[in-house]
């Protein structure tokens, strides 16, 4: 295989399992909200806030995993 | 494929190529402080409908903010308000027919979240003094001091590629779907891009408060314990 196509390879496998973790994290985060705002529909405002920024912490994850999978495309430098 | 790491320059001003990012923010800059001019110019006690509008803006940011800072939030308004709104405009302005959002590009999002970081470092000094806010640095015992520095830098840094990265994806998507299907196909996506823009606004004003709330909050809170020996 040339540097190319492993280059492709390697991009598709980091996004794959890049959003793997993300996605079951953001999915127990918002389980757990939603319970919090069930159990005390009063707080509601202060657990969303909470959850948008929380939820943008771990997306980042995400974020960078296609980041780097746009560096191995776009800016590979062992590609010339 | 175009890279989207890459920005091709427009035309030259003398030897500075300008870019098309770079054209955009000026030209949001240029459409947002003529509308606060044009809306503050006759500001009246009774408010009229514009201004009504205005004025529920302006206190549900102040809200927001005070939410998260704990305390006034007028020296912050200012800067939190407008990183805001900007974001907004340029996420949203990639509806435009012809225009790419700036924030799609790293350089745009780097300048603002250096802005934050120059801000945070500005409110924690001004409100603990020099020496106050270093010690924070050392909370809670000295071994934390590199793990605090290289925070700093990090978060900075992730706030940089989140924007970044959300909003180039979803103009990266639009781009996909367009060469494959065209016409009216990729309207949900834009839908769903309008919201993640929106969400996107949020999230970054929301942490740089966040960071400079904790960049004040933390030396008052070191300040009452040394006050009140226990």
């Amino acid at each position: 295989m040339t540097v190319e196509e492993i280059s492709i390879l390697s991009a598709a496998i980091a996004v794959s399992f890049g959003a793997l973790g993300p996605g079951l994290g953001e999915g127990r985060a918002v389980a757990a909200a939603l319970d919090a705002i069930a159990r005390q529909p009063e707080s509601a405002g202060t657990i969303s806030r909470t959850l948008f920024v929380g939820l943008a912490m771990i997306e980042t994850m995400a974020i960078y995993c296609l980041v780097v999978a746009l560096l191995v495309l776009f800016a590979n430098p062992f590609v010339k | 494929m175009k890279s989207p790491l890459v920005v091709e320059p427009l035309f030259y001003i003398g030897p500075v190529p300008i870019t098309q990012p770079v054209v955009a923010t000026w030209v949001i800059m240029a459409v947002m402080v003529l509308f606060s001019i044009l809306l503050s110019r006759h500001l009246k006690q009774r408010p009229g409908r514009t201004q009504a509008v205005m004025e529920l803006i302006t206190g549900a940011l102040d809200h927001q903010i005070e939410d998260v800072v704990q305390s006034d939030p007028a020296p912050y308004r200012v800067l939190i308000g407008t990183i805001f709104l900007f974001v907004l405009i340029a996420n949203w302005s990639g509806m435009l027919p012809g225009v790419e959002p700036p924030t799609a590009h790293l350089e745009t999002d780097a300048a603002l979240a250096l802005l934050v970081f120059a801000a945070t470092l500005y409110h924690g000094v001004r409100s603990n003094g020099l020496v106050g806010y270093l010690k924070t640095f050392a909370e809670p015992t000295w071994i934390m001091i590199p793990l605090n520095l290289v925070e700093q830098i990090t978060r900075t840094f992730s706030l940089i590629i989140r924007l970044f990265g959300n909003v180039m994806s979803g103009v990266f998507v639009i781009g996909i779907m367009l060469s494959l299907a065209g016409l009216l196909v990729p309207i949900p996506l834009m839908a769903l891009d309008l919201l993640t823009g929106a969400v996107q606004a949020y999230i970054f004003a929301i942490l740089g408060c966040v960071f400079i709330g904790a960049a004040v909050s933390e030396g008052r809170d070191t300040a009452s314990q040394e006050r009140s020996p226990s």
